[in-house]
């Protein structure tokens, strides 16, 4: 059977039924999972250049008449394969609360104040060398219903597509040091230590700007495949 | 070899930034402040072949339907190929991305307008019948789970070699039903347990 991408590195990855996040109890599959070939339907993927970004989507301070309130902050970094290939053009989006911790999603009812110059969702394309930056706020620590008590860390979503649809990845980037990762069960699903701090970002002192924003540091690998060449037999 | 970046749940509150326009009645407006990435139609002027809407609920182990679902898909052109370069095929329809995005609405439903794809090449030289890949991202998913979504009109299925892999008495679980139309529409209910859970793939 041909794998082209190793479901090795699926290991990472939290298991479907996580019981401790409540929600994955009855929207995760009871049945095992089914392996199946690799066909060109898993191995292409879409295709997203710069005609999905305008200048200045990556700005999220940017987006209204006024600036936000809050820490600002550059987030950048790069996107590689597992064989630390760049993801070049590839559509990087994100979301995330405001620096009180609120969402503009009406869902959303935590009684922190909505910030009329922020929604906090941006998107970029990452240049040749996989690379892309994001210029926002730091986003606050909120409440949940998961337990009693329940506060997720300072978190800011990501959705990124790679060179194929099995490689597409929607994760969270984490801050460093953040006191409420020992009580989140959404972070402490991924089991393995080492994988759990691959979703925190690092503090970037060299790209801090001098008088204006703290930058973090955050690379985002995706599954690669074998080097190995394809057969034939999956073209034709 | 690089390490992975793990997966984690899309969350209740992506609509705003993956999904502001098309069918979020969450927000009083109808619509965010921000646009579309990626279409829940994926029809382009320049696609030939035969228009169909896909329309289908995600229902989870009470068999409610998930109204906080993201659904992907990712599909081949009438004639078989992709829009993609691992695809070093002609493309005739050059516009043609295959590539769509639908929230499920307040009563949980997706709707996808698309082109109905051709046959793609299977493993072993064998085609595979016409399919469309679709992945789903929830809150209460860690990850997305993937499945593949055949149409019931389709002779070609009783030979898929993907669809051959599937218990038979599961098989059901990955056919979209063809309904009276204009375009025909083509329906996918996703059953994440139960015993109708659908057949989800590790890719």
């Amino acid at each position: 059977m041909a794998l082209i991408y190793p479901t090795k590195s699926l290991e990472n990855f939290p298991k479907h039924l996580t019981p401790n996040y409540k929600s994955t109890v009855k929207r995760s599959p009871t049945r095992p999972l089914m392996i199946i070939p690799h066909t060109l339907s898993e191995l292409t993927g879409p295709v997203y250049g710069h005609n999905a970004v305008q200048e200045g989507d990556n700005d999220l301070t940017r987006q209204h008449a006024g600036e936000p309130l809050g820490e600002r902050i550059v987030v950048h970094g790069q996107v590689l394969d597992e064989d630390r290939r760049p993801v070049k053009s590839a559509l990087i989006e994100l979301w995330q609360a405001n620096a009180c911790g609120r969402y503009v999603h009406n869902v959303d009812q935590h009684p922190a104040p909505l910030d009329p110059n922020f929604t906090g969702a941006g998107r970029t394309v990452t240049d040749d060398n996989g690379y892309y930056k994001f210029i926002t706020v730091k986003p606050g620590a909120y409440p949940w219903g998961n337990h009693h008590n329940a506060w997720r860390p300072n978190h800011i979503h990501f959705s990124v597509f790679g060179h194929s649809f099995v490689s597409r990845l929607v994760t969270q980037m984490y801050f460093p040091g953040d006191y409420l990762f020992p009580f989140d069960p959404i972070f402490n699903s991924v089991t393995d230590e080492k994988a759990r701090n691959r979703m925190v970002a690092s503090f970037d002192l060299e790209n801090t700007v001098p008088d204006w924003a703290l930058a973090f540091k955050f690379d985002i690998v995706l599954r690669g495949r074998e080097a190995t060449p394809l057969d034939n037999d999956d073209h034709h | 070899m690089s390490e992975i970046t793990p997966s984690q749940t899309v969350g209740p509150f992506f609509a705003y930034g993956l999904t502001p326009v098309g069918r979020c009645e969450w927000d009083p407006n109808g619509h965010y402040s921000w646009k579309n990435s990626v279409e829940s139609n994926l029809v382009t002027p320049d696609a030939s072949g035969t228009r169909i809407r896909v329309v289908g609920t995600v229902f989870d182990a009470d068999n409610a339907p998930i109204n906080d679902c993201m659904i992907e898909i990712w599909q081949a052109d009438a004639q078989g190929r992709y829009a993609s370069a691992q695809d070093s095929r002609a493309l005739p329809n050059s516009q043609f991305k295959g590539f769509g995005r639908s929230a499920t609405d307040k009563a949980g439903l997706f709707v996808f307008d698309t082109i109905k794809p051709g046959a793609v090449p299977g493993p072993g030289g064998k085609e595979q019948a016409p399919h469309i890949v679709v992945a789903i991202f929830s809150r209460g998913m860690l990850r997305q789970v993937y499945t593949r979504l055949y149409f019931s009109d389709e002779p070609a299925n009783a030979a898929d070699p993907v669809l051959n892999l599937v218990p038979a008495e599961r098989r059901g679980t990955l056919i979209a039903h063809k309904e009276a139309g204009e375009p025909p529409v083509y329906r996918f209910n996703v059953h994440m347990q139960g015993d109708s859970e659908t057949v989800f793939f590790e890719v």
